[in-house]
């Protein structure tokens, strides 16, 4: 047991470093997913259930979407793999009807 | 009314060149009057006005190869040594701090006093739950949640100020982008969600309505329901989740929820603070129906947080509910 608190220690450090140090935005906020249910774990080895389920939802969860969503609007993840301008012109023509493709 | 070429000049446009990097700020030479003769040019015909200012961040960037930046260069160094220091000084400040902290659970620490003595001793008898966090936030110090509550609402009421869209074309094209670069009806996800929505969404449910009796509560059970609905949304769209939490339904929920969870309370103060006694029955505690008003008080702070992280959510993708 305190050889698996050890590892998640260590884990942990190792994630939050690399959450600030990583280059790509978009793997520092996997990284930081990481790091949220690691210490969900901590939560749950140290008796207190309910801050693990409440780290879970919020920090795992929740915080790490909203972050998505900022990048995808700031044009942050543009360079990934995506459709090209033709295809974004269309989606403007389309109006309201372009939600469900 | 002052032009834009005098809001160039000024000192806060330089600083804000500097951030977004199209300009060396501390190598900044105003060039008086080729820029105001280019930046009326600007005002008159924008097209040529742009070729030009290109062409002149251009020249910049070839002056600022060119040019030596010993002082530049100096600085940098000097930017970096001093950001490394105070990292290290706030470091062996907080690890200094932490060493002084009584140790953990020991039992002549300091938190350790008859406060604590009497939530452990008395709270399930005067408050009824048998979760004594729950009853010591709720019940003891109700105020402090009153207070915690209002700020999320607060929060959420900034981030749509901030955030939401009003009717017209921008909401038309901010719709339509809406789905644009995610997977769309990604079959994965949505099989996926068929089987998680409904557990997620009860485990929710019980996580509130178990507050007092296991860890958990409202804040935690809203959480949930809330990334719950996030899901749903994420793999069927707006328009599913629209048949059954548009922007009337949070409205009516959350409005609702945070003024019945304020009398709640209110009851509580009152009666506290002129020293009557409580007439809600108590129940037997382990019930499901005990614990006076806890019960109530959880589903309505699970109403109003699930709301929130849903509005959260709705709000940052698309602007609007």
């Amino acid at each position: 047991m305190n050889f698996f608190i050890l590892m998640l220690m260590i884990f942990l450090i190792v994630c939050a470093l690399a959450t600030c140090l990583h280059k790509t935005l978009l793997t520092s906020i996997i990284i930081f997913m990481a790091y949220s249910t690691i210490m969900s774990i901590i939560w749950a080895l140290l008796e207190s259930p309910d801050l693990a389920i409440t780290e879970a939802a919020v920090g795992a969860g929740v915080t790490s979407i909203l972050f998505f969503v900022t990048l995808k609007k700031i044009r942050a993840v543009e360079t990934m793999d995506m459709p090209d301008s033709k295809e974004k012109k269309d989606a403007k023509n389309e109006g309201i009807g372009a939600e469900n493709l | 009314m002052k032009k834009r070429s005098d809001y160039r000049s000024t000192f806060y446009s330089r600083i804000e060149n500097f951030v977004n990097g199209r300009d060396e700020f501390l190598l900044y030479r105003p060039q008086g009057d080729l820029e105001a003769k280019q930046l009326e040019s600007l005002e008159e015909e924008l097209t040529e006005a742009a070729d030009l200012l290109e062409k002149k961040e251009a020249q910049q960037r070839v002056q600022d190869m060119t040019e030596p930046l010993d002082f530049l260069k100096k600085f940098h160094k000097l930017y970096g040594m001093i950001a490394a220091i105070i990292c290290a000084m706030l470091m062996l400040l907080l690890l200094v701090t932490v060493s002084w902290l009584p140790p953990f659970g020991h039992p002549d620490n300091p938190a350790d006093n008859e406060v604590i003595k009497r939530y452990i001793e008395n709270g399930q008898q005067e408050t009824g739950a048998v979760n004594i966090v729950t009853g010591l936030i709720l019940n003891y110090r109700g105020f402090d949640t009153m207070g915690e509550t209002h700020v999320l609402f607060i929060a959420a009421s900034c981030v749509m100020i901030l955030l939401l869209i009003a009717e017209g074309e921008e909401k038309k094209s901010s719709y339509a982008f809406d789905r644009y670069m995610e997977p769309k009806n990604d079959i994965i996800i949505q099989k996926v969600a068929n089987f998680l929505v409904p557990v997620v969404f009860v485990f929710g449910i019980y996580v509130i309505l178990n507050g007092h009796l296991s860890p958990g509560g409202g804040f935690s059970g809203g959480a949930i329901l809330g990334a719950g609905m996030i899901l749903h949304v994420s793999a069927f769209g707006f328009k599913k989740t629209e048949k059954f939490f548009n922007e009337h339904v949070y409205k009516v929920a959350k409005v609702s929820a945070l003024c019945f969870y304020v009398s709640c309370l209110s009851y509580y103060f009152y009666m506290g603070a002129h020293g009557l006694d409580n007439h809600i029955p108590l129940g037997t505690p382990g019930n499901i129906i005990s614990s006076g008003l806890i019960l109530l008080i959880n589903i309505f702070v699970g109403t109003e947080v699930a709301c929130t992280m849903y509005a959260f959510y709705a709000l940052f993708r698309k602007g609007g509910l």
